[in-house]
């Protein structure tokens, strides 16, 4: 029997919201004097009932329960706040479970953040052996490991040149390195892999596939899914501290991304202009072809629906739509090819977008109108900014060249001359 | 084959742990964390400084001079005898390993949320480590008041040590204890109060004066002398003068009560440090 390295039983976590004391000696022992004398507590809240913060509870994990078997590497993946640092925290023993269990055989070592620990003025060298220590590691195992750590963080000459001196890059490099090389029979990662070049994002993924071979076991927490596709032999996913699916990656990012939120209400306060008096936009919708079922693939027509209202006649007006990707301006897209008169009422507008244009990543989407035509200027608008985001997946193929790399994909055909 | 058998497993994580105390075993076994953490110290504090390691000579000494005028010369106070300088010298050492001691672990927790918030080892090896830095830049300021020893006793004066100085180990030790024990059950308090660390800063100058560091317990009438030796410090500082400079009032009877006060507080400081570990990064 390969056997199971971790079993998580019924964990819960619960913490306080509001405020936990009044974080001053004082003010505690005044709401403690009165309560023995009967009267109202002098710092309670004016308009709530005395002590309403005693009941106001979050349950950041609720009845988790999971096994993990040696050699998996588990990906955990859930939406801001579904609780997956949480978990992570109470693997790692940072913090106590409120209820239920975790039980474990071997050391674990985890990396909830690159570079924890290290002093600004020590040496890389020095902050090797301070870090490797702080993990539990004996000064002998890494002074046999230090060359292979070096090297890995590609740090050769600097090794002995304080770390505040370093670069972003080289910092987090050495940091990775370290925990890469502590082997503990568990590693536990949080998404610090969202720092660093592209190259070394691959060079740590690699280590963390090395590591999964080698019979040890991970866990790795991620929003990128094609990283964790790649990496992990299975998944859990946590739904508002709950777990609602354990099993294959594959069918797991599938059954996560359905439920990808790409259709949202829009909030008025984005909106500024001079037309934005008189038109308000209220939803938009990305969706891709019927059969992704809300997940959007290169191949995919894309369809952004736009509804709002439109409050007072406007002589000359179209919709425009413009994708961010990476904090830069890929393209402007209208509605229509010349502003034309809006009557008031309830307004919806389509714009579609051919397969195979844009590349996998993360958009974002600002909303707004104006009457500027194809020849020229105007001078009126309205603009909304950020007003929702959409994920386009990874689907490498002829149309979505992989080496292709840029910010759209233009058609374009080529031929060898010679 | 049924695996029921629960000892299979090397650690489980539960909500809470027992209220004993274990932390010291697990300090033994991160023993070189300790060492670690100690020699960054070292290494760091003095880094782009223009004095250096000196400034472990500064600080008392300056702190022994304003005392031997204002106590000393102004006002007078009675030193048994022995020479205002040495007098005043040896109480402000020992006072100050006492008091570094607790002042510097007073902010465990709230100045390494960083660190704890995202590994785990065993807490307690912060304060720990603080208290042995503090023991070796007690042994270098100890190499000043040897000097100043050896000036005097050429000079002739009227001080020698004894058989007392054998315990020296053991009164660093309760020191130590004493100083870490206050310093973590302060550390384990702020936080949830913060207003607690202003009052160490003061509580602790203030205490120096209910302790017979400026004046000798002689000086104190016998029917209130009980009062100043309940101060667990009293006997220590006062063992520590009578064992160099031999003269001065040491009570076996105030020493063991001492310890005795020591060995609680510690015990008390270490059930709550074990207790706040836990749970205190949802509150801070």
């Amino acid at each position: 029997m390969s056997g199971k390295v971790i079993s998580v039983e019924n964990l819960s976590k619960r913490y306080r919201l509001g405020v936990v004391s009044h974080q001053t000696l004082m003010h505690d022992f005044q709401s403690w004097w009165s309560r023995i004398r009967g009267k109202e507590d002098p710092n309670s809240p004016i308009d709530g009932p005395r002590r309403a913060n005693a009941d106001a509870t979050f349950w950041a994990l609720r009845d988790i329960s999971f096994e993990v078997a040696k050699g998996d590497v588990l990906g955990v993946i859930g939406r801001n706040g579904a609780g997956k640092t949480t978990l992570l925290k109470v693997l790692s023993e940072v913090t106590a479970p409120t209820n239920g269990s975790v039980r474990y055989k071997g050391r674990i070592a985890s990396l909830l953040e690159v570079g924890t620990g290290f002093h600004p003025e020590l040496t890389g060298r020095e902050n090797i052996f301070l870090n490797a220590a702080l993990y539990g590691m004996k000064k002998n195992d890494v002074r046999n490991k230090i060359d292979e750590i070096v090297s890995f963080a590609e740090i050769d000459q600097f090794i002995d040149t304080p770390v505040k001196r370093y670069s972003s890059g080289m910092y987090m490099r050495l940091a990775f390195s370290v925990a890469a090389h502590l082997d503990p029979d568990i590693l536990v990662v949080d998404e610090v892999l969202a720092v660093g070049d592209a190259q070394f994002q691959k060079k740590c993924l690699g280590k963390l596939e090395d590591v999964g071979k080698d019979g040890r076991t991970v866990l790795f927490v991620s929003h990128n899914m094609s990283t964790v596709m790649n990496l992990c032999n299975r998944c859990i996913i946590l739904e508002n501290g709950r777990l609602t699916f354990d099993g294959d990656t594959k069918a797991g990012i599938t059954s996560y991304l359905k439920t990808a939120q790409i259709t949202g209400k829009i909030e008025q306060h984005h909106f500024i202009g001079p037309l934005s008096s008189k038109i308000q936009f209220t939803e938009v919708a990305v969706t891709g072809s019927e059969e992704d079922k809300g997940v959007i693939f290169p191949s995919s027509e894309i369809r952004i629906t736009v509804k709002g209202l439109c409050l007072q006649y406007i002589p000359r007006f179209r919709t425009f739509i413009i994708l961010y990707k990476d904090g830069y301006r890929i393209c402007t897209l209208h509605d229509l090819p010349e502003p034309k008169p809006l009557k008031a009422g309830e307004i919806i507008s389509t714009i579609k977008v051919a397969p195979y244009y844009l590349r996998p990543g993360d958009y974002y989407i600002v909303i707004g109108g104006h009457d500027v035509g194809p020849l020229g200027p105007g001078t009126e608008w309205v603009c909304g900014n950020e007003v929702a985001s959409f994920t386009i997946q990874e689907e490498w193929g002829a149309n979505n060249d992989y080496g292709n790399i840029g910010a759209v994909n233009v058609p374009h055909s080529g031929e060898r001359l010679l | 084959m049924k695996k029921t058998d629960q000892d299979k497993w090397d650690r489980i994580i539960k909500p809470r742990s027992g209220w004993y105390p274990a932390g010291m075993l697990d300090v033994w076994k991160y023993r070189e964390l300790v060492a670690m953490f100690v020699w960054r110290d070292f290494v760091s504090i003095y880094k782009q400084t223009i004095l250096g390691p000196l400034w472990y000579f500064i600080q008392p000494l300056l702190t022994t001079i304003v005392f031997t005028v204002v106590f000393g010369n102004l006002a007078q106070l009675p030193t048994d005898g022995l020479p205002p300088f040495m007098f005043y010298l040896s109480g402000v050492l020992a006072w100050r390993y006492f008091a570094d001691c607790l002042t510097s672990t007073s902010n465990t927790f709230v100045n390494n949320v960083h660190l704890f918030g995202k590994v785990c080892f065993p807490r307690l090896t912060v304060p720990v480590s603080v208290v042995i830095s503090n023991l070796i830049a007690f042994g270098i300021q100890l190499l000043l008041f040897f000097g100043f020893y050896f000036f005097y006793w050429l000079n002739g004066a009227n001080i020698h040590p004894n058989l007392t100085v054998l315990l020296l180990p053991v009164l660093l030790a309760q020191m130590a204890m004493l100083g870490l024990g206050f310093g973590i059950i302060t550390s384990s308090m702020t936080v949830r109060y913060r207003d607690l660390t202003q009052l160490v800063g003061f509580g602790v100058q203030l205490w120096m004066f209910i302790t017979p560091v400026v004046y000798s317990t002689s000086s104190i009438p016998q029917k209130l002398r009980w009062a100043v030796q309940l101060n667990p410090m009293s006997p220590l500082i006062d063992m520590f003068r009578y064992a160099f400079l031999g003269t001065g009032t040491v009570s076996m009877y105030a020493w063991l009560q001492s310890l005795v006060i020591t060995l609680l507080v510690l015990f008390v400081a270490l059930v709550l440090f074990n207790r706040v570990e836990k749970t205190f990064m949802d509150s801070i």
